[in-house]
Order: structure tokens, then C-alpha cells, then sequence
């Protein structure tokens, strides 16, 4: 089995900063706004190399979202930074009619999503926003999974025509993707072979996912894990392919099950080859104050209860 | 001879007339892009002729020119929404004057539409509703074929029921319709062109109610600290909106000491129905812009102007004239330049 190696944690949302900070020099169409939270989306570096194209707009994140639309208009291509409860839920209707509708290309980039925020409880700890950003038609939508596929994650958006939402988080996690790695939007990675069980997560949790393949493997189930960074559009060939060869799958993510990339595969496997399916989410409830490591454990997002549903969806198989 | 000097009284007052015709031909705008096509700024006529006398007659059959079209788009606002028997004739008729002012006397900008709107004056319809008056004046002004206003929110048309981007229209930039969104776009619209060096304008245009969303006021606020003054933001104060009026749905104060308290410059048009009046302040307004201070133009407008039995009243905000009723309203809007 091939196996990964974390080179050293490290929080997605520097990846961010790194992206940012690279693209200041290389594109100099990017501009990027930020509603009060600079230090925490790690914008800082691009904010202070390129003071004229960095927007601080204060806590007014419709505003934000509005302005961003309108910078497009000129040819512009703002990156917004805030959480990603602020991101979305708090401004649905400003990115559904000005971004999204009107197809401007403003890259909505969110962090400190999921569980693993922390201390600060469910009011900031969004884990419907993949659902709130899949329905909204043309728009891309991405959930990277450690430092560096962030970073690669950063720099493609910005050669993407079209609305996005980039997703990623506030602890510091595995590094283990290739440094300066290729990023194809809707493009699966397949991280592992296997036979027995598919696993395919986003976001924290594929890290979580490679880690449940080692301990499955160790029992002798030969686990193919699956990185699915781009939620929308779903790389359906790389599933459906998987699933014929292992003939069950179990989807893992830091979101709540419904409206999110596991309710994207149950319906391209049921439109296209109905298979087992286990959820490894959130259950359909708010979030509370802890650690990340108490959070994950406590609602089940880790690479033990990945272990546990890759085993019960084996017994499944018809 | 007395036949002879009649007969050269006849010819004097056919050339006069001619040359009146001519003028009038030549100094109307349509749009003032197309006219700095067809007649240069070296044209000879403006050789040969004393320059006040011709500024005088240009002005004159200018404000001519925008009254004709001002009458003819109010025909398209009522039959429009007849046709469908749906849509806003209210807001729509109350900011005809504005609309065509703007778009035939005021904008620097090109029916042969381009999204990025590079060196062109830009105009935002925050509160989309009154897409009638906002489809027909950009059909006169050439963005597309009159005969268009026809589907308007029919199934498949490029004409929704508020206006959009997503059907290709031109001459529109963002969707508008839900509330309080427009004064931002325009603030980054305006920062754009800032960054790119472009000088020309930004225009939005908001209902009063529509001051109602807090959006609008995070977009006032960022505004004048960011010293967006290259944004020009009209407020059409009819004092009315879906449920009643202003006053008796949620009080608005004084809108002028509201705007001043965040920072921008307010300049008041009395009569928003008047199109003196609205280039008076608009060209106003202008002058104030590019002083680090946003620009405000509180328009005083009658709701349903040009259709008496529609005017000054909540009722007709969203609601179509049946068959008498666009019969009235057609008779107190002479046909001036062709019905689509």
C-alpha cells in the first residue's frame, strides 16, 4: 500500500496566505478583501505588499461580497477572506445574485470551516456551507485537504473563470501532499489503491481517511482512498470507476451528511451504479466549544470511525 | 413683382425651415456616442454658423429630444406591463426622467456593449423592479432592437422580470431585484476603475424604501472612508413602497443629515420629473465628484408620473394597467418616436 508522509503540521488557512501572497506578485489583476479577519485568513503578506489592491471592508461581509462582484467589472479577480460561516450562510443572497447569477468571477475563500475551529462553539462553526455553495448553479466548489494542496489550490482558482468557494481551516494538520503539486479543479486524486472498500473524503479528513487505510490494511482490507477536493464538479468517472472495483464506499468530511459530498456521491452512485454507502459526518447537528481533536472524536470525523464504516459497508456488499 | 417676392418669401422661409430640420436632425442625441460618429467636432455646419446661436439650438432641441423620449419610454413602461399583465410601472414611470437623462445626456457610454465597461461611464439599477423604464431607455439608446421589448417576462426572453446578466442582455452588468446590493456593486465598480486608472463615473440608482436594507448602509459607510468619489448614487425618494408609504412602513428621517452624518456630499433635486431640473443635478452632482467624498443625489420623484390616475400612490408599484387603463395612459403619452 502506498503510504504518505506528513512532512510537518501545518494549518491550511497559511496555505491560503501563501497562495495569496504568491499570486500578489504574479497576477496583478488579484485583489483581495477581507471583512476584519486579516491575521486569521493569513492575508497579511499580500496586504502588505500590495497595499493598493488589498480591500479591508470592516465587518460588513455583504458588503464585502457585493463589492467583490462589482471589482470584476473591470477585470479585476478578488479573493474575499473571512470564515466560512461569514462566507456563506451570513451572505447567501449577495453571493446568489451578484456573484453566482450575475457569473462574476470572485473567489470566495473561507476558513476556519467545521468542527475544528475550536473553542469558539457552533455559532462559527459552519458545517452546512459545502450544501449552500453545491446548490448555486456554476459555482466550483472546493474543499483542500492540507498546506500545500491549499496553496496549488489558491494559485489554479485564480486561472479559473467563474465563481468559486475554497474552503479550508484553522488547525494545523498533516502536510503530506507534494510540495508546488499540480491542482486540477473537479479532478480526483486517488491517493491509494484497493480492492475492498473505496474511501473518498475532503478537506481534514482525507488525512483521517489514509490513516484509517493503514489501520483497515493491517487487518488485511485493502482500502483506495480517494481525495476529493473539488465537491463541484464531482470527478463522477473516478467514483464510479473505484466503486466497480471495490463494490462499496464510505465518504468522509468535516460537514454535516446532508448537503454534503457524501449526499454528491449517494446520488451519481444511485444515477449510476447503486452501491453500498456509509457517512462519515456530522449528524445532522450544530457543532459546541472543545478542541479539535475533542470535536472530531466526540462526532466521529476521525480515522477510527472511518475504520469502523469501511468495516460495516464491507458486510453490506451484496 | 410683388409675385416675384412672395415666391422669394416662400423660398427664404422653405430654407429656413430646412435648416431648422437640419438641426434638429443633427443636434439631438440619441446617444452621444454615436452622434461623435456621424458628426465630427470640425463639422462644417458648426463653421457656419454664430456658436451661441447653435449652442442654443442644440440645447433646445436636446431637452426636446429627452421629453419626446421621455414620453415614448413611459408608452413602453405601461405596455410592457400590460402585455404581461405583471411588472412595476409605479417606480418606473416616477424615474423615466432620470433614466433618459442619464443614458442620452449625461453617460459617456457604448450600445456595442462590453462587461468590463473599460473608459465608460457605468450605470447600476439597484432596485431591479423597475426594469421597464431601464429596458426601453437602453432599447432607444441602441443596445438592442426595440421589437425586444416585447418579450419582456415572457418565457425565454433576454427581458426577466428583474434584469440580469445570465440571458446576455446588454447594457446590464449585475443582476439586481433583491434589495440593497447595488450601492456596492457600484463601490466596486468605481474601485476598479480606480485601479485602472479609468476616470470615468459610476451611477447607481436605489429606491427610497430600499434604504430600508442594512446593506446599504455598510456600503455608505465604506464609501466615504474609502473616499469612493468616482460613485454618483441617486436615491429615488417617492415616498412609497409595496406596503404603504415610506412614512407609515418604516420612517427613513431625513435622508440628507443620514447621508451627511456618513460622510458623503448630498445634492437634492426638487423636481425629479422635471428634466431640466434632474441634468441640473445630476451635471451637479458631477462637479462635486473627485473630491475624496462620495455623491449622493436625493431625487424627489412622484411614483407613477405621466399617468395621472397612477401618481403619487403605493398602489400602482407593482401592478398592470387593464385595457382602459393603458388606453388612458397611452392618451397622456403621445407616440413620439414609434411604439415596438
Amino acid at each position: 500500500m502506498k503510504t504518505y508522509t506528513n512532512t510537518g503540521n501545518k494549518d491550511t488557512r497559511s496555505g491560503f496566505g501563501a497562495g495569496l501572497e504568491e499570486l500578489g506578485n504574479s497576477n496583478e489583476n488579484v485583489v483581495a478583501l477581507c471583512a476584519d479577519l486579516t491575521g486569521s485568513l493569513k492575508m497579511n503578506a499580500f496586504a502588505d505588499a500590495h497595499p493598493d489592491r488589498f480591500f479591508q471592508v470592516g465587518i460588513a461581509e455583504a458588503n464585502m461580497m457585493s463589492i467583490a462582484a462589482g471589482m470584476t467589472i473591470g477585470g479585476k479577480i478578488p479573493f474575499t477572506g473571512t470564515f466560512a460561516n461569514f462566507s456563506t450562510g451570513r451572505v447567501y443572497d449577495q453571493i446568489r445574485q451578484s456573484i453566482a447569477y450575475s457569473d462574476k468571477n470572485v473567489k470566495i475563500c473561507a476558513s476556519h470551516s467545521g468542527l475544528t475551529l475550536g473553542e469558539d462553539g457552533a455559532t462559527h462553526q459552519i458545517l452546512e456551507d459545502i450544501g449552500l455553495m453545491k446548490m448555486l448553479p456554476g459555482m466550483t466548489v472546493i474543499n483542500t485537504c492540507d498546506f500545500n494542496q491549499t496553496k496549488a489550490a489558491t494559485l489554479a482558482i485564480a486561472d479559473h473563470h467563474g465563481p468559486v468557494y475554497l474552503r479550508f481551516g484553522r488547525p494545523k494538520v498533516a502536510n503530506f501532499t507534494p510540495e508546488n503539486g499540480e491542482f486540477k479543479i473537479g479532478k480526483a486524486v486517488i491517493l491509494t489503491e484497493g480492492t475492498d472498500v473505496t474511501i473518498v473524503a475532503t478537506g481534514h479528513l482525507v488525512w483521517e481517511a489514509l490513516e484509517a487505510a493503514k489501520a483497515l490494511n493491517e487487518k488485511g482490507i485493502s482500502a483506495e482512498v480517494i481525495n476529493i477536493h473539488t465537491i463541484k464538479p464531482l470527478d463522477e468517472e473516478a467514483i464510479i470507476n473505484s466503486v466497480k472495483k471495490t463494490g462499496c464506499i464510505v465518504t468522509a468530511e468535516e460537514h454535516n451528511y446532508m448537503g454534503g459530498l457524501g449526499e454528491s456521491v449517494a446520488r451519481t452512485l444511485a444515477q449510476h451504479t447503486p452501491t453500498p454507502q456509509e457517512f462519515v459526518a456530522t449528524q445532522d447537528t450544530f457543532g459546541e466549544s472543545g478542541t479539535p481533536e475533542q470535536l472530531l472524536e466526540k462526532y466521529g470525523l476521525n480515522a477510527e470511525n472511518i475504520t469502523l464504516k469501511a468495516e460495516a459497508v464491507i458486510k453490506r456488499k451484496k | 413683382m410683388i409675385l416675384i417676392l412672395i415666391l422669394i418669401l416662400i423660398l427664404i422661409l422653405i430654407l429656413i425651415l430646412i435648416l431648422i430640420l437640419i438641426l434638429s436632425k443633427l443636434f439631438t442625441k440619441p446617444c452621444k456616442s454615436l452622434i461623435n460618429q456621424n458628426l465630427g467636432k470640425s463639422h462644417w455646419l458648426r463653421n457656419y454658423l454664430p456658436l451661441q446661436l447653435l449652442t442654443n439650438f442644440q440645447e433646445m432641441a436636446d431637452i426636446q429630444h429627452l421629453k419626446d423620449l421621455v414620453s415614448q419610454v413611459r408608452r413602453d413602461i405601461v405596455r410592457q406591463v400590460h402585455a404581461v399583465n405583471s411588472g412595476h410601472p409605479g417606480g418606473s414611470l416616477g424615474c423615466t426622467e432620470f433614466i433618459v437623462a442619464l443614458y442620452n445626456e449625461i453617460m459617456d457610454h457604448d450600445p456595442s456593449f462590453q462587461m468590463d465597461g473599460k473608459n465608460q461611464d457605468l450605470f447600476f439599477l439597484s432596485n431591479g423592479h423597475i426594469s421597464p423604464v431601464f429596458y426601453s431607455v437602453l432599447a432607444h439608446a441602441g443596445y438592442f432592437p426595440k421589437e425586444e421589448l416585447n418579450t419582456f417576462r415572457k418565457l425565454n426572453s433576454r427581458l426577466q422580470g428583474h434584469p440580469t446578466t445570465h440571458e446576455g442582455l446588454p447594457g446590464v452588468r449585475i443582476a439586481s431585484g433583491s434589495l440593497g446590493q447595488g450601492m456596492s456593486v457600484g463601490i466596486g465598480a468605481a474601485l476598479t476603475k480606480k485601479l485602472n486608472g479609468d476616470d470615468k463615473t459610476v451611477f447607481t440608482l436605489h429606491g427610497d424604501g430600499e434604504l430600508q436594507e442594512g446593506q446599504i448602509w455598510e456600503a455608505a459607510m465604506y464609501a466615504s472612508a474609502n473616499h469612493v468619489d468616482n460613485l454618483i448614487a441617486t436615491i429615488d425618494v417617492n415616498g412609497q413602497q409595496i406596503d404603504g408609504s415610506t412614512d407609515t412602513v418604516l420612517t427613513l428621517g431625513d435622508l440628507r443629515k443620514k447621508f451627511e452624518a456618513f460622510g458623503w456630499n448630498v445634492v437634492t433635486v426638487s423636481k425629479g420629473n422635471d428634466m431640466e431640473s434632474v441634468i441640473a443635478g445630476i451635471k451637479e452632482a458631477i462637479s462635486l465628484s473627485r473630491k475624496r467624498t462620495p455623491i449622493c443625489i436625493l431625487l424627489h420623484t412622484v411614483m407613477g408620473h405621466g399617468v395621472d390616475f397612477m401618481m403619487g400612490s403605493h398602489e400602482w408599484h407593482g401592478i398592470a394597467p387593464n385595457d382602459e387603463q393603458l388606453a388612458e395612459a397611452l392618451k397622456q403619452n403621445p407616440e413620439t418616436l414609434g411604439d415596438y
